[in-house]
């Protein structure tokens, strides 16, 4: 009712023709396509999204203004950029209407990096982040093998490369090679460089399928665009994942990309990767001759050496011949020696026992010799015990004179008198006197027999009789107090 | 010699150069006992073979890797257009 009304009210007021939103629409849509099939826009990207669908939807603006844009999953994937927020680029497309809503937007369908200078920029950033990772640390770079068995090479099958590498392994070394075919640019290229690499190094090598020993990832010169798949963060990361020693050739020498950094080699050109990758045969063959020629002559001259030290040897070691003669002789010597001297041998003891012979006595003679001797001692016999019995005489006066000389008798004479009991014994003190009663006293001319008078009148005639007792009393006496209560005890 | 013991068919080329220019200097330094350089020497002659071997079996070939259903890797002739 009210669209009816409406227009029939506007019609009223006015000429222009009264049109349906839809109509509206779709003519905005069919206008804007037709003036903007084709544009280039520079903007930076923002807010940038991949929906689940793989569309990606993101905002392109300048300092004032800001449009849609779409990406169609499509054109997306085939796309060399991956596109980041805050990128400057630069778009081509055409500007499109969702008439649902009349909007307006900018298909994508192609995209760069807006200059070189942003894309350096881009670059330089990247490898600043990979470096922090440690991936281009020297300290991973592996060694390539001297002379590798089999090649690998992840390049374009057609084109220039392939072949130079091929014509330059076949001057130095040739060698089994497995070409890994990729594509080198565009869409795509370095998801297929970064899975050859990765697919070489799960080779784990059977004689069909050898792994190979070194690997090669190379292209032709190109623009810095065209190389961009070798700066890829995938192709870099595979290339450090590789156990196997690589050699990047990418471009020309004065072409960098990130795989060289990662690479554990770099080659200038692909030419230069083969350089590197095998060492010239002829060089090595040369070198083995040359080795095996000193091979030889160190052992000629070994044998050599010892074939005249040996000469030389044998030279000083004479002819056997005449140290045979030499010998022989020495032998004839000795031999006549060893006869003359059994000969002289003989004589001696031949001449000894004549010698001996004469020496020998009758035993007549020993006995009459004997019978000699034994007269002639016993003539001498009465004289020699004459003497002995002199002398023993003269001996035992002398000591008989001695004997006299010392005799108690001769004390006698001088009036001292020996005490002696009813034995005959003599007693040498009074302790011995008083336990005898009757004693004899002998004087020089004579015995007087004795006896002691009662205990208590004591002997009177003691002191003076036994002068020897006397001597010894008073000695006593002086001895000790104990011989004092004896005599006291006495009396 | 360590590698002595080590069987010469199993050598890089590398390495069995590098031990024939090791028993040629030992060699040629003549302090060597005979019967230790008659050893060396034949396996020197050993080495040699063995290199003029790995430098003999030089012949080019190049084969393109192809990626099955199953995604196993197999090598098949690649003709190289000039």
């Amino acid at each position: 009712m009210m669209t009816t009304e409406i227009p029939s009210d506007a019609a009223a007021r006015s000429n222009v023709p009264e049109m349906s939103v839809s109509e509206l629409s779709f003519s905005l849509k069919r206008t804007l396509e037709e003036t903007y099939g084709r544009i280039r826009v520079r903007g930076e990207l923002s807010r940038v999204k991949v929906a689940a669908s793989g569309h990606m939807y993101s905002d392109l603006k300048d300092e004032n203004s800001v449009i849609n844009v779409i990406c169609w999953k499509g054109t997306l994937s085939k796309m060399d950029l991956q596109p980041e927020e805050g990128m400057d680029v630069i778009c081509t497309g055409r500007i499109s209407t969702y008439p649902a809503r009349s909007n307006y937007q900018l298909i994508i369908e192609k995209m760069e990096l807006a200059g070189e200078g942003a894309l350096l920029k881009l670059l330089e950033e990247r490898k600043r982040k990979l470096a922090a990772e440690g991936l281009f640390d020297p300290a991973r770079k592996k060694d390539l093998p001297f002379l590798p068995q089999t090649i690998g090479v992840v390049t374009s099958p057609t084109g220039a490369v392939i072949r130079d590498i091929m014509h330059r392994l076949d001057d130095r070394f040739p060698r089994h090679v497995l070409l890994y075919p990729v594509l080198v640019q565009g869409q795509g290229a370095a998801d297929q460089i970064a899975n050859a690499i990765r697919k070489f190094d799960m080779i784990k090598g059977t004689d069909d399928l050898p792994r190979p020993d070194v690997l090669i990832v190379a292209r032709g010169g190109g623009s810095l665009e065209d190389l961009m798949a070798f700066n890829e963060e995938n192709v870099v990361r595979a290339a450090a994942e590789c156990s196997i020693p690589l050699i990047s050739a990418v471009g020309h020498e004065t072409d960098t990309t990130l795989i060289d950094f990662v690479a554990d080699q770099r080659a200038p050109t692909p030419t230069g990767a083969a350089e590197i990758a095998v060492p010239r045969r002829a060089d090595l063959i040369a070198r083995l001759s040359e080795t095996s020629q000193r091979l030889f002559t160190a052992m000629s001259r070994h044998i050599e050496v010892r074939k005249d030290r040996t000469e030389n040897f044998s030279k000083r070691l004479g002819d056997p011949q005449r140290l045979l003669e030499n010998k022989t002789q020495k032998f004839d010597n000795v031999t006549q020696r060893l006869s003359g001297l059994f000969e002289r041998r003989l004589s001696a003891a031949r001449e000894r026992l004549v010698r001996y012979s004469a020496q020998i006595r009758h035993p007549q003679y020993l006995v009459n010799d004997a019978q000699r001797r034994l007269e002639d001692r016993v003539s001498r016999l009465p004289q020699i015990g004459a003497r002995i019995v002199g002398d023993h005489k003269t001996r035992l006066q002398n000591v008989a004179g001695l004997l006299e000389a010392y005799a108690y008798t001769n004390v006698l004479k001088r009036g001292y008198a020996v005490v002696r009991d009813e034995a005959g014994k003599p007693l040498g003190s009074a302790k011995a006197a008083a336990a005898h009663n009757a004693m004899s006293l002998e004087f020089h001319d004579g015995l007087v027999d004795v006896h002691a008078a009662g205990q208590d009148a004591p002997p009177q005639p003691s002191p003076q009789k036994a002068k020897p007792k006397k001597k010894a009393a008073p000695a006593k006496k002086q001895d000790s107090g104990s011989t004092k209560a004896d005599q006291g005890s006495l009396f | 010699m360590a590698q002595d013991t080590k069987n010469i068919s199993d050598l890089s080329f590398e390495d069995a150069m590098a031990e024939l220019e090791s028993i040629v200097r030992n060699m040629e330094s003549g302090d060597t006992k005979l019967e230790d350089s008659i050893s060396a020497y034949e396996r020197g002659i050993e080495l040699k073979k063995h290199c003029e071997k790995k430098l003999r079996d030089a012949q080019s070939k190049i084969e393109k890797i192809t990626i099955n259903d199953d995604g196993a890797a197999t090598a098949e002739p690649f003709d190289q257009e000039e």
